[in-house]
C-alpha cells in the first residue's frame, strides 16, 4: 500500500537501478529518436535496421535469464517468477497490438523512450506522453466496452 | 543509417536486456513499460506502489544525466500536435488491451519464445508498418 518511505526498500533501489539502465539502453540505443523507429517500420522507404539491433542485443541476455529464473522457480527476494500464459490468441492482444503499432509508426514513441524522453522531447513529448496516459485511463472502460466478458490476462 | 548505429543499437540493447534480466531475477517481474506504468495508472498495481514508482523514476531521471557524456540528442518528434495526440491515446489503449509493448511482449516475451509476445509483437510490427506506409508515403502526413 502506499506509503512514504523513510528508506527505500531493497527492492525499490533495484527497480530504480533497473529503470536507469533500461533508460539509459534506450538512449544509447538511439530508440528514443522518433525517426529511427518510424525508419524501421519504413520497410518500402529508407528502411533502418537499427531497432533490430536493439531487440536482438535484448532478448540475448534475456534468453538466458529466462532459463536461469525458470530453473530457480523464485526470484532473489523470493518472488515466484511468473507463470507462463496459455498460449491463447484473443482479441484484446490482436485489436490492442495493431492499435498500439499504428500509434507507435505514427509518432515513432512507445511507452518506453515515451519516458526516457520525457525531459528531452519538449512539449511533443509531453503532448504525447499525456495522452498515452490518457488512453491508459479510459482502456478499462474500452475493454469492457469492446471485449465483454472481460478478458483476464 | 549512420554505420556506427547498429554498433549503439546493440550496446543499447545489452544494456536493455540486462536491466529486464536485473528486475526478473531480483525482483521477480517482468520489466514491461506499459504495464509498470498502466498498472499505476488505472489501479491494477497498487500494491507493488512504490517499486513501480522507483521503476519509472529511473528511466525517466537517468537518461538526462546522461546526454552531456553523449552525442547529441534531439528526439525528432513531429510537431503537429493532431499527430502526437492520436499517437500517444492509440498507444495507450493499444499496449493496456494488449497487456504488453515492446518491452513487455517484445523484449521479455520473444526471448521467453512466448507465444502471445511472439504474436503481439507481429501484430504491433503489422500495425507500425501499415500506418508508416499510409500515413508516409500515400498521405504524406509524417
Amino acid at each position: 500500500m502506499a506509503r512514504i518511505p523513510a528508506m527505500p526498500e531493497p527492492r525499490e533501489v533495484v527497480a530504480f537501478l533497473a529503470g536507469g539502465l533500461f533508460g539509459s539502453g534506450l538512449l544509447v540505443s538511439g530508440m528514443i529518436d522518433t525517426t529511427k523507429v518510424q525508419g524501421w517500420l519504413d520497410f518500402f522507404g529508407d528502411w533502418d535496421p537499427t531497432l533490430a539491433f536493439v531487440l536482438g542485443g535484448a532478448a540475448l541476455p534475456m534468453f538466458f535469464v529466462w532459463r536461469i529464473a525458470e530453473r530457480r522457480g523464485v526470484s532473489v527476494f523470493g518472488d515466484l517468477i511468473p507463470a507462463r500464459t496459455p498460449p491463447r490468441l484473443d482479441g484484446p492482444l490482436i485489436w490492442g497490438s495493431l492499435l498500439f503499432g499504428a500509434g507507435w509508426g505514427l509518432a515513432g514513441l512507445c511507452p518506453g523512450p515515451a519516458l526516457a524522453s520525457f525531459a528531452l522531447g519538449g512539449w511533443g513529448g509531453a503532448l504525447f506522453f499525456l495522452a498515452m496516459v490518457s488512453g491508459m485511463v479510459v482502456t478499462p472502460a474500452i475493454r469492457a466496452w469492446l471485449f465483454r466478458p472481460a478478458v483476464t490476462d | 543509417m549512420i554505420p556506427t548505429d547498429w554498433i549503439w543499437g546493440l550496446v543499447g540493447g545489452l544494456l536493455i536486456g540486462g536491466a529486464a534480466g536485473l528486475y526478473l531475477l531480483v525482483n521477480g517481474r517482468i520489466m514491461g513499460a506499459s504495464g509498470i506504468l498502466g498498472g499505476l495508472v488505472d489501479g491494477t498495481g497498487r500494491d507493488s506502489m512504490v517499486e513501480r514508482l522507483a521503476f519509472l523514476f529511473g528511466v525517466l531521471a537517468v537518461p538526462p544525466l546522461l546526454v552531456p557524456l553523449y552525442r547529441s540528442v534531439d528526439t525528432h518528434i513531429t510537431s503537429n500536435p493532431l499527430v502526437i495526440v492520436a499517437a500517444g491515446l492509440l498507444v495507450g489503449i493499444g499496449t493496456r488491451l494488449a497487456n504488453g509493448c515492446t518491452s513487455g511482449h517484445g523484449v521479455c516475451g520473444i526471448s521467453r519464445l512466448a507465444p502471445r509476445g511472439l504474436a503481439a509483437t507481429a501484430f504491433y510490427l503489422l500495425g507500425g508498418a501499415v500506418t508508416v506506409y499510409l500515413f508516409r508515403h500515400i498521405l504524406g502526413v509524417i
